[in-house]
């Protein structure tokens, strides 16, 4: 058996080179370093537009060196609600979860506050819309950062043709391509008497009332423009006043004009409206006229997204925020704050909505103009008001200002939209009123 | 004398021998082994189903935010709502009509095929049980495009004999009717196969010696095929009337609960409130309002089998 001799010097060596190598490891940066992160992103519905937030990640990551899994969660059957509420049981999942409208207010007692991230996006992109700030903040905490993917406007998106020659509209006039709105004229009066025209057509507005959330967000709008709302910000009803019967003589007056079936509308109903070519409007993203261009070419090239109308106080449009927020258990929230901060870069922002098709919508005031909707076409400029370039009109949500958690309860269970069909369908004023004084006294359960 | 070797551990060599062998016995038992077989089902319904109930439980004593013990409160709060009283009294209506019809098809139908000939009746068993065996959320996607408020394949086919439109899932009554339409769709063919495999069971002799004291085609019905269908009669109404009562597909898609709350039962409620709206306690709360109803159900149901099997 050969036995080797290790020298005093020897031993003094290796020595210290082992410890030199064991004190400077840590420092040393490997694959992985920086540890895991997982994120739950929405699936976007738009083909391919995963592809630039995954590569937004995947040049983050090298640079961080941070081991990333990514899920892509669709919306169809609620399936990014589950999660949510899974993980929320659980108090475990991912460090990164796309939560949309109200469920960062109705985890927000889960959620990492993200004040210092918004900080130094506030200073770069600028001011976050209102309703934003409404459902992102609580107590002047920020709860989670909004994300442009799956945000977006569900303002009307108008046949050119048949606005033309049935209610003698020029939508383009009123929105022009690249330059601010001509639309005063464009008024709920206006409006309603479009309506009529275009029922009279043949070709109805295509605006829902069902449960779904495009009635719902048409509804609030709606409301808003006159004043009305069922709860205030201090959490007081306020169903029963004028303004919300104006509000519901209105939307009798437009139902008349409306498809018979409109109480049984889906988020899909408008979308296959407009595509058939049975409507002159519909209020929605740009996702119907998306579609039309693939399938309905000739529909595609006549639609114009434009403006709301304006009621008696105020032109108001319905906003649609997504957020990605990161649960308190998070075991890597300094990865995810720094991811968060690389999702929300202008480029990478203006990244998303170019591989959207100009669908995303990012809230901050500094990026509400950005090329790719000026030059999505056909026709060239169709989405150039999609993303309330001049300010025209406030950004809102249904049922705000209430509360955010009586807010959610009265948009998800369609509150309003209710309202406007049981009056529709004969129920006294007072006795609709009453119902929905009912319901909102339910939601304020704590 | 007889000279006796000392062995100090005999008795303990002999108490673990004794031991070993009720050991053995006991494995050989049949009940033994059946319950050692059945032990990992029982595990897997501890886990999957005990488990979820008693966290049901627990949700509903919670309050909105979940941070508080309540007790029954989040019960006291629904019995004070319109809508919950509207949503039992259509996850009644839904169950009940749609069981009853379920079963008179099953039964009907059930007939036709057993008077098929050997030889095709297997074909036509394939046939009739294919809405039974098609997952519902895809056939009741289909359904829908058959109901679908503007483009409607019905609508569009009765439009040829000037019928319609039919505001399939947009009026309460249709959408109702358009509901329960398609649960019997589904659900017929289950009835259907276990009346047959009851109606196989039935001795002939019974029916020949009816014939001869000359029983007509009712009375054969009524005094031999009924009675001895009872028991697979209650125990398919049961089972039918559970699932039934805790459909969510169906309705989900047919109509998500529209219009006006007017399809909701139980699950889909359950769901909107829950999950929709962020109050899983309250949620948890509607679904498990169904544990009451079916649970007098089920022992009015079992006691009148275990009856009857009794008298046997």
């Amino acid at each position: 058996m050969s036995r080797r001799k290790l020298s005093r010097r020897q031993f003094v060596a290796a020595t210290a080179l082992s410890s030199a190598a064991l004190i400077t490891a840590p420092y040393v940066r490997g694959a992985h370093a920086a540890g895991k992160l997982s994120i739950g992103f929405w699936d976007h519905w738009v083909p391919g537009a995963n592809k630039a937030s995954t590569d937004i990640v995947n040049a983050w990551k090298e640079k961080e060196k941070v081991e990333v899994t990514i899920d892509y969660i669709p919306s169809q059957g609620n399936k990014n609600l589950l999660t949510i509420a899974a993980e929320a049981q659980a108090k475990s999942g991912h460090d990164i979860l796309a939560m949309p409208t109200w469920w960062p207010h109705a985890q927000a007692e889960l959620l990492e506050p993200m004040n210092d991230v918004m900080a130094d996006l506030i200073k770069l992109n600028g001011e976050p819309n209102g309703t934003v700030k409404y459902l992102g903040q609580a107590g002047g905490k920020w709860l989670a950062v909004p994300a442009s993917v799956g945000s977006q406007i569900k303002g009307p998106c108008s046949r050119i043709d048949l606005m033309k020659q049935h209610a003698g509209i020029d939508v383009q006039a009123l929105y022009p391509a690249g330059a601010p709105p001509k639309a005063d004229s464009w008024t709920f009066d206006t409006f309603l008497k479009a309506a009529e025209a275009c029922h009279k057509g043949g070709v109805p507005f295509g605006i829902g009332l069902g449960e779904t959330s495009d009635n719902v967000d048409t509804a609030g709008a709606i409301f808003q423009s006159f004043g009305a709302a069922l709860v205030d910000e201090k959490g007081n009803l306020t169903v029963k006043t004028d303004a919300v019967r104006q509000a519901l003589e209105f939307y009798k007056k437009l139902i008349a004009f409306l498809p018979p079936d409109a109480g049984a509308w889906d988020d899909a109903s408008n979308n296959k409206w407009l595509v058939s070519g049975r409507g002159a409007l519909i209020m929605n993203p740009p996702s119907a006229w998306a579609v039309a261009k693939r399938d309905a070419p000739q529909v595609a090239e006549q639609c114009w997204t434009h403006g709301f109308p304006a009621g008696p106080k105020g032109r108001y449009a319905p906003y649609l925020a997504y957020f990605w927020g990161t649960w308190s258990f998070s075991k890597n929230k300094e990865a995810a704050k720094s991811l968060l901060r690389a999702l929300s870069q202008p480029d990478a922002i203006e990244k998303m909505v170019v591989a959207s098709g100009g669908y995303d919508l990012p809230c901050y005031e500094k990026l509400t103009t950005l090329k790719v909707w000026q030059e999505e076409a056909p026709p060239k400029g169709t989405l150039y008001h999609y993303p309330n370039p001049h300010n025209h009109q406030t950004l809102s949500i249904a049922a705000a200002p209430a509360p955010p958690k009586i807010a959610q309860q009265i948009y998800t269970q369609a509150t309003l939209t209710k309202m406007c069909l049981r009056y529709h369908q004969g129920e006294a004023m007072e006795k609709v009123l009453a119902w929905a004084e009912g319901e909102c006294e339910g939601f304020m359960r704590s | 004398m007889a000279d006796v070797a000392l062995q100090p551990n005999r008795a303990v060599t002999a108490q673990t021998a004794r031991k070993r062998s009720s050991l053995h016995k006991m494995l050989k038992r049949k009940s033994t082994v059946a319950f050692l077989m059945t032990l990992p089902l029982i595990l897997l319904i501890a886990l999957l189903v005990i488990y979820p109930a008693f966290y049901a439980l627990h949700l509903a004593t919670l309050n909105k935010s979940m941070q508080r013990f309540v007790g029954l409160s989040n019960f006291e709060f629904l019995f004070k709502r319109e809508t919950f009283w509207l949503v039992v009294k259509q996850s009644c209506i839904f169950a009940i009509t749609a069981v009853i019809f379920k079963a008179v098809l099953g039964f009907i139908v059930a007939h036709f095929v057993h008077n098929i000939p050997a030889k095709g009746q297997r074909k036509w068993r394939g046939m009739l049980l294919v809405p039974w065996v098609i997952p519902p959320a895809m056939s009741t996607l289909a359904w829908l495009w058959l109901f679908d408020p503007s483009y409607s394949a019905f609508n569009y086919t009765l439009a040829f004999f000037g019928i319609g439109p039919i505001p399939w899932t947009g009026d309460a009554l249709w959408a109702r009717f358009s509901v329960i339409l398609v649960n019997i769709w589904v659900g017929a063919p289950f009835f259907m196969i276990m009346y047959l495999a009851a109606l196989k069971s039935v001795p002939d002799q019974l029916y020949e010696a009816a014939a001869i004291d000359g029983a007509n085609w009712w009375q054969r019905i009524w005094y031999i095929t009924l009675p001895m269908m009872r028991n697979i009669i209650a125990i398919t109404t049961l089972f039918s009337l559970i699932v039934t009562f805790a459909n969510f597909d169906i309705v989900r898609i047919l109509t998500a609960g529209g219009p006006l709350d007017h399809t909701h039962i139980f699950a889909t409620w359950a769901f909107r409130v829950g999950i929709e709206g962020s109050d899983i306690p309250l949620g948890a709360s509607v679904s498990l309002f169904m544990v009451p109803i079916l649970a007098i159900a089920a022992i009015f149901i079992l006691r009148d089998v275990n009856k009857r099997g009794n008298e046997a």
